[in-house]
């Protein structure tokens, strides 16, 4: 157990150490700060005058230890288009990214369990048919377009929800939430069920092939032969023990919501990181870039390690494997 | 291409014909409908110049007093303009014909692209072992953490950054190799898994014991053994790279504006959603579906007429 635990510590440390690289040469070789931060014409002793200010000068892996100690206190410098800390620009972002990302992944359990329950229960027949050719469109129609869509049909035909921004917002000390008012709410619900249906479909798919694999298994038909009821051997024996796979792949895909998130954020003008990520790419503006990138990998790799680890303490199969085999 | 070429002796069509993927393709309507919607869409795509009823690039040919004219069937609809007219009057028909076949450009060049870097890298992972293998293999465990698009965007960001002045060659050169980026680690992964078990097999040894050079092995004995699981990952790669070329051009950081593809067109359409005008972003979004949906309904079909054990 603990020899699984540093194995997987040191390889997040080893990905986390990797992604810092890149960044890093990002840094060094896309675009000359100095020229970035001085204009085309400076002179060559105020270059190279800045160029020890700023250490430059130095041997490549002391740079690149400064540059690993300031990521890890979120020092990533000035935004080059919009002059300001890059720490603070994604500080202020943060909220409504993880706001609209957990929206959705409630959403996607909310609906995604029951329905596919449904599906696997109810197979064969019309309205199991029906959901299934639906999730199938949910996974094959990109974001963008179920976005636009939505927009078309609630905000300018049936004009019932807004279509762009946070709406009001509450700040709760540096935290600002709009989680707090009708507004917030109202604007919430596209967003948050546009980035909802790609993982809607997925849980749904999943949830279906799980259950039906579990009321294959003998311990079901052994609990209905005692005499349970169908709800009883449903709901308290086989979908119970389909809910693992669910939670892996539900904890790994929230990182991947939170990728997602920079569609729907520019669909419709969310104010969050993901929208910052999309301008910085326009822009070109490498140190907001290098910083989002960092921090989805700390997020990815949290993730990743996190349910890892929950993996191993909800599946006794797993602890009697030898370390080696275990994934 | 690393595809190796079919045998042209005059039997091959008529092997083909009699084999059995054909017989499943025929016996499976979802094939056949899938199969007629994409060749028709490429067909369009690739004769957009000669199938389209106006040239949206004819500056020559645009009049102002058509723009934002409804599709035929609406009451303001004009018949010369069967799905109505963008903001400066051009003909979304035609358009989405010339975009279709920027889209379906894309996706075909950075699936051969990943294609080729993923299969080169998974034959020589599975073949070579050891450290090389061990290397490949974590360098696509990181790449998989991530979702691809996450990839795109990010070397397509560092393509501006170094290029800001890029060409539009540049600029597609840029988003091919940012799509394909993301793409290369499953057919590595899938080659890899394949050459393993075909290595160890008797017509390897056989080449190995008679002297043949273990580049010679890979390339003309092992490849064309590891191929069948690619074409099929092929197929449905095409439909997830035209979905990412048309995100990244959704985006507004994909193709050049000049050269706009059906991701562009949406992007462009969505301003005008509010006003009304609804025509200039959905049927974009639409063509993009159907093609994406008939690709991936091809690759689902391809999949299971070349596994032998659903036979």
């Amino acid at each position: 157990m603990l020899a699984f635990i540093l194995r997987r510590l040191l390889q997040a440390v080893i990905v986390m150490l990797t992604v810092a690289f890149i960044a890093f040469m990002l840094f060094q070789y896309v675009g000359d700060p100095v020229t970035s931060l001085l204009g085309q014409d400076a002179t060559q002793e105020q270059r190279d005058k800045l160029r020890q200010d700023l250490g430059l000068d130095e041997a490549f892996p002391v740079q690149f230890a400064r540059f690993v100690g300031n990521a890890v206190q979120g020092e990533f410098g000035l935004s080059l288009r919009q002059g300001r800390k890059v720490s603070s620009l994604i500080a202020e972002r943060f909220p409504a990214t993880l706001e609209l990302a957990l929206a959705a992944a409630v959403i996607a359990l909310a609906a995604g369990v029951p329905l596919g329950v449904y599906a696997a229960l109810r197979r064969g027949r019309f309205g199991s048919q029906l959901v299934m050719t639906l999730s199938l469109l949910g996974v094959s129609l990109p974001t963008f377009l179920i976005g636009i869509l939505l927009i078309l049909i609630f905000a300018v035909t049936l004009k019932w929800l807004p279509s762009f921004g946070r709406g009001d917002t509450v700040a709760l000390g540096a935290w600002t939430t709009g989680l707090l008012t009708f507004d917030g709410w109202k604007h919430l619900v596209l967003p948050a069920i546009t980035l909802s249906v790609f993982q809607l479909a997925l849980i749904l798919r999943l949830v279906r092939a799980e259950m039906l694999e579990v009321l294959r298994t003998d311990y079901v038909k052994f609990a209905r032969a005692r005499g349970l009821q169908d709800s009883a051997v449903y709901f308290g024996h086989a979908l119970k023990n389909t809910l693992v796979p669910v939670i892996t792949i539900t904890g790994l895909q929230l990182g991947s919501l939170i990728a997602f998130a920079i569609i729907t954020e520019t669909v419709f003008q969310w104010p969050g990181m993901g929208f910052l990520f999309i301008q910085a790419v326009q822009f070109a503006d490498i140190p907001v870039m290098a910083a989002y990138l960092c921090l989805i990998a700390l997020i990815f790799v949290v993730v990743n390690l996190v349910v890892d680890l929950l993996y191993f303490a909800v599946d006794p199969r797993l602890r009697l494997e030898s370390p080696a085999g275990g994934h | 291409m690393t595809a190796p070429a079919a045998p042209a002796a005059p039997g091959a069509l008529a092997r083909f014909l009699d084999g059995d993927v054909w017989h499943s393709f025929r016996n499976s309507p979802m094939a056949i409908v899938a199969a007629v919607i994409a060749l028709l869409c490429v067909f369009c795509s690739v004769f957009a110049p000669w199938v389209s009823p106006h040239n949206p690039f004819d500056l020559a040919t645009l009049n102002l007093s058509d723009a934002r004219l409804p599709p035929a069937w609406m009451d303001e609809g004009n018949r010369r303009y069967l799905l109505g007219t963008d903001d400066q009057g051009r003909d979304i028909l035609s358009a989405l014909f010339y975009g279709a076949r920027i889209s379906l450009l894309v996706g075909l060049a950075s699936v051969i692209l990943s294609m080729i870097v993923g299969v080169g890298l998974g034959l020589l992972s599975g073949f070579a072992g050891g450290k090389i293998d061990a290397f490949i293999m974590r360098v696509c465990d990181v790449m998989l953490s991530f979702p691809s698009i996450l990839i795109a965007l990010l070397i397509d960001g560092v393509g501006r950054a170094m290029f800001p002045n890029a060409h539009d060659t540049l600029a597609f050169g840029v988003l091919i190799i940012a799509i394909s980026l993301g793409g290369w680690v499953q057919y590595a992964r899938t080659v890899r898994g394949s050459t393993l078990v075909e290595r160890h097999k008797e017509y390897v040894q056989a080449a190995r014991v008679i002297g043949v050079s273990p580049y010679r092995i890979m390339v003309r004995h092992v490849l064309p053994n590891v191929m069948g699981p690619v074409l099929v990952l092929a197929t449905i790669q095409v439909a997830a790279a035209i979905l990412t070329e048309a995100t990244l051009s959704f985006l507004g950081v994909g193709v050049p504006p000049t050269s706009p593809s059906l991701g562009t067109l949406i992007r462009v359409g969505n301003d005008f959603l509010f006003s009304g005008e609804w025509w200039i972003t959905i049927f974009p979004g639409f063509m993009l579906v159907l093609i994406a949906l008939s690709v991936n309904l091809l690759g689902d079909w391809l999949r299971d007429a070349l596994n032998p054990r659903l036979r």
